[in-house]
């Protein structure tokens, strides 16, 4: 054999050898672009710890709401009592900061925090510590690392829950006692829930006391009884006890709790009640700690992914009730048709989402919904 | 036939207590203390030991935990370093919590809108603003007290409600954070942030745990070698005296409660720049009353509260963690903390009285 055949032949190879690694590298670059892969390691089960600070308790309506997603997920994951890690009643100070130190250091890999306020917090340990993921309720902020936000398309349920309150009243007006003023988690609430009650009854209108607190038993009743006594005869609220509902039992009135089912609280008063699965979302997010697929993407689930829901209808609905939800509720999950689809007034009379037009979801969740209160809604 | 006295029980004083046994007697307290909390654990069906063992790991377990426990020690010594020393002159400052809170408006206000200035003087402005907020706060008290005689307990105690409003009208008024959908204050910019520097064994902690040593030191020696200590110690101990002396006593309580509260308020600044990095409503914490018992239970020792604060925080960073590792609610190490307290508060009591039946006392 010739020296040149043999340089030939190694020219020939390499050439090939140089267009399969070329073939290979397009192909991986194609496979990229499609399925973006994770910047985190797959976690092994039983190495998994999973960190969660609460603003309240397990014994709240909101805080335990979370902590029976968490313990769903914990189920359904086949994870052991010690790998969940919870800190209750933080407030929304320094106390937070050491409470997330706190799991980092117990070696979570991931760590939630359910109240808008963490948010901050949540986002300054992010930065330190970039190893560990960190997943916030109710805010906004993504730092497309380690830190990204999960909430519900709660306002689908809420819409349900006003149809309820719309079929029942009969003064045509209804009490909704509120948390916090100019905030879109509280607004978009009542607006969809106003839009409810709008669609099986257009006259009917929504009177909203704010009482600047997620948590206050005294007072959440106190409002239920003012609103009571201005001639409302249902009460919908969004704030974490079951005492508005209570204050329309004994005042012989209905209502439309949150959270979860109030029935038992309010037997002779409750109607239904907007409420979260938030294991959907913690098992989907722990997941993919697991298989090592976690991407800083965003949550924003609704009734189609289960998310939320609104609690069976109780005794105390009015005739054709279930027939008129039925019929939203596969409305929206046909995904045509979404709450704040226009034409939407505010309630100067000023048309805010045109015919056909639907609101992103960057206006749901903070934007145009911090300050909209749609016609029919009134502050009292 | 002769009539039974009634059975009625007496305070009598007890009279000096050697040293070693006073201390045999709080450690005793502290052990029945444990022994109560834990009979009550029991009953709830955790073993007490294990508790109580998570509660020393999960406060001084790994440096991570430390330095949290020493950032909770700092807001608390400091605050009681301005209540020791009103306290000194029987002033009963428990005003605390509020002259803290004004101390963090005041150098929050320097964060929120002088924020082009570099570093240098932005944080020592911050401090300044903080101590002469918190100290212009208590001086209102002192002057009505030196003036008109008013309550000073009742006066300093209504004056936190107000500043505490204040801020909730703050955060949702004028200083409240445009970003948000919420009623938040904004974080601090980089630059109002105090530095951090590295405790030994500990690692890197805000500047605040230097300057609670130094406070330690500076009022121990204002209080033992200065003219402006004895005077305190004198109108303390007896006004008439002071005034006989020649003292200006008014001008002593103004003085005094000047820096008292300027203390409260300078912990305020270091809590509001240190680990909060923004105004909220709960920057005092409670801290203003707390410190309370810890000057009572360091009998008023500069050296003593430093040491009681941080015993105070690993309780507090202690039973955060049996919360966590427990899932045991926060009321129960409310209970427990409860508890701790009440005996050894028990204990100093019966250090100072007796108890005695009527007869014998009137023998």
């Amino acid at each position: 054999m010739s020296n040149s055949v043999k340089k030939v032949r190694t020219t020939r190879l390499l050439v090939l050898f140089m267009l399969l690694t070329l073939s290979l590298g397009s192909f991986t670059l194609a496979a990229s672009a499609e399925q973006p892969t994770s910047a985190f390691p797959p976690v092994a089960l039983e190495d998994l710890k999973v960190g969660m600070v609460l603003i309240g308790s397990q014994d709240d309506g909101f805080s335990g709401a979370h902590y029976n997603g968490l313990e769903g997920m914990k189920a359904e994951l086949g994870l052991k009592d010690e790998q969940v890690l919870y800190k209750f009643n933080v407030p929304e100070n320094a106390e937070c900061d050491a409470a997330l130190r706190e799991l980092v250091d117990a070696g979570c890999q991931i760590i939630f925090g359910n109240s808008w306020g963490f948010m901050n917090f949540m986002e300054e340990v992010a930065e330190e510590y970039p190893q560990v993921i960190f997943s916030h309720c109710s805010g906004y902020k993504n730092n497309g690392v380690n830190f990204n936000n999960y909430f519900g398309r709660i306002y689908q349920a809420r819409f349900l829950a006003g149809i309820a309150a719309g079929m029942k009243t009969a003064t045509g007006k209804i009490g909704y006692v509120a948390a916090w003023a100019d905030n879109a988690e509280v607004n978009g609430g009542i607006n969809a829930f106003a839009l409810g009650v709008q669609s099986v009854n257009p006259d009917a209108v929504v009177y909203v006391k704010y009482i600047s607190s997620w948590f206050d038993p005294t007072l959440e009743k106190q409002t239920a009884v003012a609103l009571l006594s201005l001639d409302c005869d249902v009460i919908a609220q969004h704030v974490d006890t079951s005492m508005p509902q209570v204050a329309a039992q004994e005042a012989g009135k209905f209502g439309c709790g949150y959270n979860t089912d109030m029935t038992p609280a309010a037997p002779d008063a409750h109607l239904t009640a907007p409420i979260w699965h938030w294991s959907s979302v913690y098992t989907a997010e722990v997941k993919d700690v697991i298989n090592g697929t976690w991407l800083p993407v965003n949550y924003f689930l609704g009734l189609k992914e289960g998310m939320v829901d609104i609690s069976p209808l109780s005794k105390n609905v009015a005739e054709g009730t279930a027939e008129k939800i039925e019929e939203a509720r596969a409305r929206i999950l046909s995904g045509e048709w979404d709450v704040f689809t226009g034409p939407i007034y505010n309630n100067a009379g000023e048309m805010v989402v045109k015919e056909g037009e639907a609101l992103a979801d960057a206006d749901i969740t903070g934007g145009l919904m911090t300050t909209l209160l749609i016609k029919g809604v009134e502050v009292k | 036939m002769p009539k039974r006295p009634p059975l009625s029980f007496h305070l009598v004083q007890r009279g000096e207590i050697p040293r070693l046994y006073a201390w045999g007697y709080r450690l005793l307290a502290v052990l029945f203390a444990l022994m109560t909390g834990g009979v009550f654990l029991a009953a709830l069906g955790y073993s007490p030991l294990n508790i109580y063992g998570t509660m020393l790991k999960g406060a001084l377990g790994s440096p991570g935990m430390q330095r949290e426990t020493i950032k909770l020690t700092i807001p608390l010594a400091l605050t009681s370093l301005g209540v020791l020393l009103a306290f000194r002159m029987r002033f009963w400052n428990i005003g605390a919590e509020g002259q803290i809170a004004a101390g963090a408006i005041a150098a929050s206000y320097f964060a929120y809108f002088q924020a082009h200035l570099p570093t240098a003087v932005l944080l020592p402005l911050m401090a300044l603003a903080g101590i002469l907020a918190g100290g212009l706060w208590g001086l209102i008290p002192a002057w009505f007290k030196t003036r008109f005689g008013t309550n000073e307990t009742l006066f300093t105690l209504m004056l936190n409600y107000i500043v505490m409003n204040l801020i909730t009208f703050l955060r949702e008024g004028p200083w409240r954070d445009p970003a948000g959908g919420f009623a938040a204050t904004p974080r601090f910019p980089k630059g109002a942030r105090l530095p951090e520097l590295p405790l030994p064994f500990v690692g890197n902690v805000h500047i605040g745990w230097i300057v609670t040593l130094a406070m330690v030191l500076l009022l121990f020696l204002y209080m033992r070698y200065t003219k402006q200590g004895y005077e305190i110690a004198v109108v303390g101990e007896n006004e008439r005296t002071a005034r006989y002396a020649g003292m200006p006593v008014r001008k002593i309580v103004l003085r005094t409660m000047f820096l008292s509260a300027g203390i409260c308020g300078l912990a305020g600044m270091l809590q509001v720049a240190g680990p909060d990095r923004q105004l909220t409503d709960a920057v005092a914490g409670g801290r203003g009353f707390a410190a309370v018992s810890v000057v009572w239970l360091a009998r008023l020792s500069p050296f003593g509260s430093l040491a009681v604060a941080f015993l105070f925080s690993v309780m507090q960073k202690g039973c955060s963690m049996m919360q966590t590792e427990y899932r045991i609610p926060a009321s129960m190490s409310d209970i427990l903390q409860g508890i701790i307290l009440f005996c050894v508060l028990g204990a100093e009591f019966f250090l100072q009285y007796r108890i005695s039946r009527r007869k014998e006392a009137l023998a």
